[in-house]
């Protein structure tokens, strides 16, 4: 919490090497869910919680977010919450889009056949 | 007047949800607390989050919708050290490095607010230079890649969409670490030559120079490092 007068962040070292040293860890980890070869849910979950928490420390400690003010905090916080309407939008297109295509696909194999003069 | 001025100043700044209402409320200025700078350095950040965020979304989307196999990257990134490959090593490598240039960043932050001139520079430069390091490991994965035939319209591997991705995304990304890099060099000449001790002017801006500059390239520079995290989950890792 800044206090009046003060715009400077002063916290100690000790807070820094602590995250430093987890984000080290984190990543390793999020390396060797890749090295072990993790397949299907496994691998999302993990590769997901790590990255939320690497991304979490990184705003929380080294941007200093938990010593923010709330105005600014929700300011920069909320607004990216509006991407997730267009992975909802993306993800609703990209369906569609392979479901046509693989119908496309599908009807120039039937319509393809049997024109064949050769047989 | 003044006095009234200096006691409006001085009223206790309230903390949790009734200091949000009355920060967005009161006039002149909602981010008590906050040099303008920083506040500015946010904005950009957060309309930088919707560039990578509308990048991601729509790799999301053509990875989603072809019909072709998707590239496995932990083959089409492993690496060789003479002996069998080792599935994303140099990613992985890459990670640790802008991992520990966010370290020094940070560091650097809180010994400027100290202002201890010589530790602040010292860990300024080693980032720029780790920064530098990233940009190197990156421009040897670019070449790699192109001589083995990945272009962003086609790869021997799989989906086209594929090349088109990679080329965007780590290409965007590798432009912000380069600017930060050059933006790393700057400030760190500006602590070595004292600008921050004596308030010498800045070139462009003309503003005095402070040590909470610091704080804003580290913001920069943490932003950089957090994009990343999610491109090495996103499209290297899944």
């Amino acid at each position: 919490m800044a206090q009046e007068g003060q715009e400077g962040q002063e916290h100690p070292i000790s807070t820094y090497l602590w995250v430093w040293l987890l984000l080290f860890v984190l990543s390793a980890c999020s390396y060797y869910v890749d090295y072990a070869g993790f397949q299907g849910f496994t691998r999302w979950f993990l590769i997901l919680m790590f990255m939320v928490l690497k991304a979490g420390l990184i705003i929380a400690v080294f941007m200093h977010m938990v010593w923010e003010r709330m105005a600014l905090v929700y300011f920069i916080l909320v607004p990216p919450i509006l991407l997730l309407t267009f992975v909802a939008i993306g993800s609703l297109e990209a369906d569609w889009t392979f479901f046509q295509r693989g119908v496309h696909f599908l009807k120039e194999l039937i319509i393809a056949a049997p024109v064949s003069p050769h047989h | 007047m003044s006095t009234d001025a200096m006691a409006v100043d001085s009223l206790e700044l309230k903390p949790g949800v009734a200091g949000f209402v009355d920060d967005w409320g009161s006039d002149q200025r909602a981010f008590k607390g906050v040099p303008w700078g920083k506040a500015m350095m946010w904005i950009f950040l957060v309309s930088d989050t919707f560039i990578f965020g509308c990048f991601l979304a729509s790799y999301m989307t053509v990875r989603m919708s072809t019909l072709e196999p998707w590239p496995v990257p932990s083959e089409v990134f492993a690496l060789s050290f003479g002996g069998a490959p080792i599935p994303l090593i140099l990613i992985a490598i890459m990670t640790f490095v802008l991992i520990t240039s966010s370290g020094t960043m940070a560091l650097a932050v809180n010994y400027g607010y100290r202002k201890n001139k010589w530790v602040t520079f010292w860990l300024l430069f080693a980032t720029a230079v780790l920064g530098a390091t990233f940009v190197g490991m990156q421009m040897f994965e670019w070449s790699k890649l192109i001589s083995e035939g990945i272009r962003p319209w086609e790869n021997p591997f799989g989906a086209r969409q594929f090349g088109s991705v990679f080329f965007m995304v780590t290409g965007f990304h590798g432009v912000h670490v380069s600017v930060g890099v050059l933006f790393l060099f700057l400030t760190s000449r500006k602590v070595f030559r004292g600008d921050y001790d004596t308030g010498r002017r800045g070139f462009f801006t003309w503003q005095k120079g402070r040590y909470e500059i610091i704080e804003t390239l580290g913001l920069y520079w943490h932003f950089v490092d957090l994009v990343w995290v999610f491109i090495f989950a996103f499209f290297y890792l899944w």
